[in-house]
């Protein structure tokens, strides 16, 4: 069995902007019982130990803990690669300058448009300018920095804008990563999928950006709905990578709670119990659980069946194979997706659900 | 639509160096040197190790190479430029020219 390379660390599930594409469970009220700053220094050792080399330090919005700067010494004294990913906003100069002494190597800043008015409606608050600033303060510290813009439907034509953007801020990396239907996203899923023409022209934007000369990388990630195949989606199942939750909840990828599966804790078990031999870990792993058309398919190691919290999601059985590949019995279910956001007669007026504040939810009525 | 791009040539005359936000360490779990930048860790087998060793921005391809040939037996020139120029494409080395 291979070790892990990378743990995402989701902090916190509190975050201040409200984005309607945010992949965070719909249940976020079940999240607030975090695990304390002592709890997640020991995670840190188990998972260095268990092979972890690189920490992404995520969530909600990382920032809202207090502790931040002491979880990432600590990962820094082990050695561990920390990639802060954060919405910006609470990323001042001192805190900044606490985390670069404590020795954070990369800060990733999520932007949602490359305008304050269209970014700050995305992000359900003003926040546009906040990042700039921040933007400039990671390259003044320097840090190399990478920004994300998370596409769709209202944000995609905007890419020769976020790129200009990006270049002026001096980005090292841009990440133009379309929405994946997840949690909130798969709640909004019908009013955030792009059209086909968009696509086309998004990956068009893409290509003429690399042609000229510049240090900036881009990457483009399209939205699997549109792909023949599906997503390798976390390199395999319990394969290189795995997620802890707020409440310490052990997953092999972030989205994998919702999914009828034994749950297992940091706060029960430890980190290399789970990883070797818990049941959550085994289900998908390898090749062995895999249906037909998977089971005999030439691709079955080169996409793992897609992803598995997908085909849940979808089909209502996390075991089939991902409805995107054009060969799975279910793939009508993403077929009419895609037919719906291509119809000029759909009604595209629809209203958001934003993703809220998990203190401002109460218990159990998270997810409407 | 992956960012592919030619593998970069590296000449003679460059002094690579780790770009920023790269670097190199040991991993005791795997007992390996690894390479580690924002999106990516590699494990290194003993060359690959040796060879990024010198990537110090100021010896230049020429001097590395020469440097590997007191060390080994054999050195495969153009393997050594190859995994130099993968790393370049990879934005995990910079150059500094001449």
């Amino acid at each position: 069995m291979d070790r892990p390379f990378g743990l995402l660390a989701e902090l916190t599930y509190a975050c201040p902007l409200h984005c309607a594409y945010c992949s965070n469970p719909l249940n976020l009220a079940d999240y607030r019982d975090e695990l304390t700053t002592q709890e997640w220094l020991r995670v840190l050792a188990e998972a260095r130990e268990l092979g972890v080399l690189q920490l992404h330090l995520s969530g909600g919005e990382p920032l809202q803990r207090r502790d931040l700067v002491d979880i990432v010494r600590r990962a820094a004294e082990l050695d561990m690669y920390t990639n802060l990913v954060t919405s910006a906003l609470g990323l001042s100069t001192r805190r900044a300058e606490e985390l670069r002494d404590a020795g954070l190597d990369h800060v990733q800043i999520s932007i949602q448009a490359d305008e304050r008015e269209l970014s700050d409606r995305v992000a359900g608050t003003p926040s546009f300018d906040r990042k700039i600033t921040a933007a400039r303060l990671v390259k003044e510290l320097g840090w190399p920095l990478t920004l994300n813009a998370v596409l769709h439907r209202d944000t995609i034509d905007r890419i020769p804008g976020i790129i200009d953007l990006a270049r002026e801020l001096g980005a090292d990396r841009l990440e133009l990563a379309n929405t994946q239907y997840y949690g909130w996203g798969l709640l909004n899923r019908d009013r955030l999928l792009p059209s086909r023409a968009q696509l086309d022209r998004a990956e068009a934007a893409v290509r003429a950006a690399r042609e000229q000369a510049g240090d900036m990388e881009i990457f483009y990630i399209i939205p699997d709905y549109y792909s023949r195949y599906p997503k390798p989606c976390m390199g395999g199942w319990a394969h290189h990578q795995l997620t802890v939750a707020p409440n310490g909840d052990v997953l092999p990828c972030p989205t994998a709670q919702a999914l009828p599966l034994p749950r297992a804790s940091v706060r029960e078990r430890p980190l290399e119990w789970i990883w070797d031999e818990s049941p959550l870990f085994q289900r998908f792993r390898g090749t062995d659980w895999m249906p037909d058309p998977c089971r005999g398919c030439e691709r079955r190691e080169i996409d793992f069946g897609g992803c598995r919290c997908q085909a849940f999601q979808l089909t209502g059985d996390a075991a089939r194979t991902d409805p995107v590949c054009h060969l799975s019995p279910d793939h009508e279910i993403v077929a009419a997706a895609v037919r719906a956001a291509n119809d000029p007669a759909q009604p595209r007026e629809l209203a958001l659900t934003p993703r809220p504040h998990p203190r401002s939810v109460a218990l159990g009525d998270a997810a409407r | 639509m992956p960012s592919t791009r030619p593998i970069p040539t590296v000449d003679g005359a460059d002094r690579p160096v780790l770009a920023r936000g790269v670097r190199l360490s040991f991993d005791a779990a795997r007992n390996r040197q690894v390479l580690l930048s924002p999106e990516t860790a590699s494990v290194l087998n003993a060359t690959g190790a040796a060879i990024l060793d010198l990537c110090d921005g100021e010896r230049t391809v020429d001097e590395i190479l020469s440097e590997l040939r007191q060390r080994y037996h054999q050195v495969p020139e153009d393997e050594v430029r190859r995994f130099l120029g993968r790393l370049l494409a990879r934005r995990c080395l910079v150059v500094r020219s001449g």
